[in-house]
């Protein structure tokens, strides 16, 4: 009996994979149609824009000056949380913008890595709030109170139509 | 003298083995219902990248995958080294993204086609230039909302 329930548990054991379900929660931007749809980025002021580039060598430009990935979470959040203190960043978190461009040569894993600190600078902010409105973080949240906070704070990352500068 | 005798303690005594069965049991059923078959066999390499923002999947009959990534060593040399495309079994070009993503739609019910997700698994050493012309090719066919498969990993 127990020869025979070994050896149905090691084939199970073989043939069980844990597969990975996790991951990061995008949504692309529809096709343009035609060139009037393309959203001309004059409209918006420059200062509600926080430009994060990319290049090949994995190298982070934000705002005209190089910056470590390690420092892009604070940056992102300083920037989304000035509501119009500091002149050269954004107005509010509402119309603020954070627009990543990268280089065809870009790593997937540092694409990845960029993401995820300012999906998280949105994260922290949103938890502040969530914290000090209702006394849990945001991913507890149900409902109305949870779209209340999502309104404050959404999330706004636009990602440039591609361009090749760095070559492969 | 006594009737009854003491028993002789002789070293430890030897560990029950009646209760092994329902252990290995138990064991067996956990495996069997937590199992999954593969579905595809890999034929690039898949080290998935970190993240700590990650979002679990609830229904994985919605989810197709495409894989990116190096051929696997078996592979390199009728495939070569640069990273390619996994589409079910076997490699094909980003512009098979479109047909490949119609097909899922219509095997999808009616009602649950709007929650389709595509899941993107690629390797860490991918290049940003593959995976832009996957969702570029995405966008086209409408699947607009997307999935970058990532270890969730605690900071």
């Amino acid at each position: 009996m127990a020869d025979i329930a070994f050896l149905l548990l090691i084939f199970f054991l073989v043939t069980t994979t844990m597969d990975v379900d996790t991951g990061l929660v995008r949504k692309l931007p529809a096709m343009p149609e035609n060139e009037e749809e393309i959203i001309d980025d004059s409209q918006i002021k420059a200062k509600n824009i926080y430009v994060v580039l990319v290049n090949a060598k994995d190298q982070l430009l934000v705002e005209e000056e190089s910056m470590d990935v390690a420092q892009l979470r604070e940056g992102a959040k300083k920037f989304l949380d000035n509501w119009g203190k500091n002149p050269n960043l954004s107005d509010n978190p509402q119309i603020a913008i954070i627009s990543l461009q990268n280089d065809r040569g870009t790593s997937y894993e540092m694409y990845i890595k960029v993401q995820n600190e300012l999906s998280a600078a949105y994260r922290e902010l949103r938890d502040r709030e969530a914290q000090k409105k209702f006394g849990v973080n945001y991913m507890e949240l149900k409902g109305a109170n949870k779209k209340e906070i999502r309104k404050m704070y959404p999330e706004k990352i636009s990602e440039a139509e591609p361009k090749n500068v760095g070559g492969n | 003298m006594s009737r009854f005798k003491k028993k002789k303690e002789s070293g430890t005594p030897a560990i029950s083995t009646a209760s092994l069965p329902d252990i290995v049991f138990m064991l067996l059923f956990f495996f069997m219902v937590t199992t999954v078959m593969r579905e595809t066999t890999l034929l690039v390499e898949n080290t998935l990248p970190q993240a700590s923002e990650v979002k679990k999947i609830e229904d994985k009959s919605l989810c197709s995958y495409i894989y990116v990534g190096a051929p696997v060593s078996g592979m390199k040399t009728k495939f070569g080294t640069e990273a390619r495309i996994q589409l079910n079994d076997s490699f094909r070009r980003a512009t098979d993204i479109q047909e490949f993503v119609a097909s899922k739609r219509e095997a999808t019910a009616e009602e649950k086609k709007s929650q389709l997700i595509t899941c993107i698994k690629a390797d860490v050493d991918a290049k940003m230039g593959l995976i832009t012309d996957i969702k570029q090719e995405l966008r086209k066919a409408k699947a607009y909302k997307i999935n970058y498969a990532t270890y969730s990993s605690v900071d």
